[in-house]
């Protein structure tokens, strides 16, 4: 059953569900977090509509900085304005920002601990039509590796919104993780958002399986559990946005009630999300792990629907694995 | 900004207890960069004896001058200057590359205050100093931020994504200063990779551009003066720099670049030091 305390959508398995990017996510939270505080600066890459840059680009002409079509320069630019006083928001790709940028990120803002937030839009296969080339499914493992460095993957655009504002309040360097297709807005204003907590999405007593997830696909992964308990089959659904650090207590409560962990991320099999939650749980509680994600392959050219399906990433692949996890242990 | 002959006496003094100092350093650590340090002596002298607003006992203040280190690698001058200066006692540059050290083969901001940045992968401080000194403009900081890169380092894209930005902006509180010395690891660059004509790539990107003999402290100061004076771009001194100055065994010599003197050799380069290359007796030579 739904998590009461997570004060989901009303609509939240209604066929109308309300649906946006979470990179909207960015564009409102980038305004607010300007609002709030005057050193918020942004920076973009020639992408300002895309990335929603230009959201905050009219609010405060001022305090956006547009840099071309150089990432590794608005990598260290925003070190060097964050030396100088600033919180800024870099936005481009995320195949190219961390991709691109990533020296300059590990040197001049994760070993420096300099407060830069790096937005990386259009992460995933769920990128569409643009290919391999544009579909990022590597970021979270660089991320997550480097020192200092918080990871974060809202899970649709309102908990992007608070991501985003909760990014520019800490003081430390911070990737924020976003896609390009409009998924369902299962949060609302009410749904607790913590950097470093998760959120139990769907509850009961006795599962038989935890699926542990990360971004929008969170939302493939609760219907999934919908699907799976009219079936007779038990589970609980926990959202995980901030991959790291990982809300270990939350992951330990789940796999010890279920015994039996499926994680799901739009990203590769290896070394992203599910490789953070295995590597947790192999140390301190070892159960079996399934780790859905792309495995060891780049995306391609499709609509969003038919490449989650392909990748085995949607609500009815999600249920499959499980049942084929928990009836044949593969 | 002249100096008189007894300002840059006293100024030339203090580059050769630097190079004295960076010499003892690269000795201790048995490995570390020579060449660049040395030729670089005399502007750092410059930077920390004359030309920097800033505070030793108050690293922190929030209105110096902001020195960026762009090549990590020449870090040792850096430490020796500051060291003289006062930022630290100078018998702890004899720690340089140790473990447990706070100054480390590269420089590392958060270990030593001070220190402005984190370098040694090249082609990245003249960002970061650009995005201070664009910083500094939107909040009206009169303070002026300087970037010391190496030639070599130019071969870097970065480099060219910053030399945009700051010509876009016009950002005329940032003086960079490129230590052309024609050497790094592989050999001269001119033949690992050409950068000439340099001065006119800098020009076409809307910077000025000044030419100075960098191991002349009076005119690298009269550049830097120069710079300053100028409110429309971004300026470039080119310091034109012998590696390995002060030791003619190795001046000109890109073997230098990334190796340390022996306990032998570095006797033998100190006594050429102090002795001003054997011209006058020194009495620890």
């Amino acid at each position: 059953m739904l998590n009461k305390d997570a004060h989901l959508s009303v609509k939240v398995f209604a066929d109308d569900i309300p649906a946006a990017p979470t990179r909207d996510g960015f564009g409102t939270g980038a305004v607010e977090a300007g609002k709030a505080d005057p050193r918020v600066v942004v920076l973009c890459a020639d992408l300002s509509e895309s990335t929603r840059a230009e959201w905050f680009e009219k609010e405060f002409p001022e305090r956006f900085i547009e840099m071309g079509v150089a990432e590794q320069n608005m990598a260290t630019v925003a070190s060097g304005m964050a030396a100088a006083g600033k919180i800024p928001f870099t936005a481009s790709y995320a195949v190219f920002n961390p991709g691109r940028n990533y020296e300059q990120i590990r040197t001049t803002i994760a070993i420096n601990q300099m407060p830069v937030k790096i937005c990386g839009m259009h992460a995933g296969v769920s990128v569409g039509p643009d290919g391999a080339t544009h579909q990022m499914l590597e970021d979270i493992g660089m991320m997550r590796m480097l020192p200092h460095m918080t990871v974060i993957a809202p899970g649709d655009a309102e908990e992007a919104r608070k991501a985003v504002v909760a990014a520019a309040a800490t003081t430390t360097p911070v990737y924020l993780r976003f896609g390009r297709t409009a998924t369902p807005t299962f949060t609302t204003p009410a749904t607790p958002f913590q950097i470093g907590k998760a959120l139990l999405l769907w509850d009961c007593e006795h599962p038989q399986l935890a699926l542990i997830s990360t971004g929008s696909l969170s939302y493939q992964a609760l219907q999934a559990a919908r699907a799976l308990a009219e079936d007779g089959v038990d589970s609980v659904v926990l959202h995980v946005p901030t991959i790291k650090p990982l809300d270990t207590e939350a992951v330990l409560a789940a796999a010890r009630q279920a015994g039996r962990v499926i994680t799901v991320e739009e990203h590769q099999a290896a070394g992203g999300f599910g490789s953070a939650v295995t590597e947790f749980l192999a140390e301190h509680h070892p159960v079996p792990v399934k780790i859905l994600g792309v495995r060891d392959q780049f995306g391609q050219s499709g609509i969003p629907e038919e490449l989650l399906a392909h990748y085995g990433l949607d609500a009815r692949s999600i249920e499959a694995a499980a049942r084929a996890f928990i009836t044949k242990n593969i | 900004m002249a100096l008189t002959d007894a300002e840059s006496t006293k100024l030339e003094k203090q580059a050769e207890k630097i190079r004295e100092t960076i010499i003892t350093m690269l000795v201790s650590a048995g490995s570390g960069h020579t060449a660049g340090p040395l030729g670089m002596a005399d502007i750092f002298t410059a930077f920390y004896f004359h030309i920097l607003k800033h505070d030793a006992k108050h690293p922190e203040w929030s209105k110096r001058d902001r020195l960026i280190l762009s090549n990590g690698h020449i870090v040792p001058v850096c430490y020796a200057a500051m060291a003289h200066a006062g930022y630290f006692p100078i018998d702890e540059c004899r720690t340089l590359r140790k473990f447990g050290s706070r100054l480390q083969g590269h420089p590392e901001r958060l270990l030593l205050p001070g220190l402005e940045t984190t370098s040694g992968p090249l082609g990245e401080g003249l960002s970061q100093a650009a995005g201070m000194a664009y910083a500094f403009r939107m909040d009206g900081m009169k303070q002026r931020v300087y970037c010391v890169m190496s030639d070599g380092e130019q071969e870097e894209g970065n480099i060219w994504e910053a030399v945009m930005f700051a010509g876009k902006h016009k950002l005329h509180n940032l003086t960079a200063v490129m230590d052309r010395n024609n050497i790094q690891i592989d050999g001269m660059t001119e033949e690992v990779m050409p950068l000439e004509p340099i001065a006119d790539k800098y020009r076409a990107f809307n910077w000025h551009v000044i030419e100075v003999n960098g191991n002349d402290i009076p005119a690298f100061i009269a550049a830097v003066g120069e710079a300053q004076a100028v409110h429309e771009k971004p300026t470039i001194i080119i310091a034109h720099t012998i590696p390995g100055k002060g030791v003619p065994d190795i001046e000109f010599d890109y073997h230098w670049h990334g190796k340390p003197p022996t306990k032998e050799e570095g006797k033998r380069f100190l006594k050429e030091i102090r002795t001003m290359r054997g011209k006058v007796p020194h009495e620890y030579a």
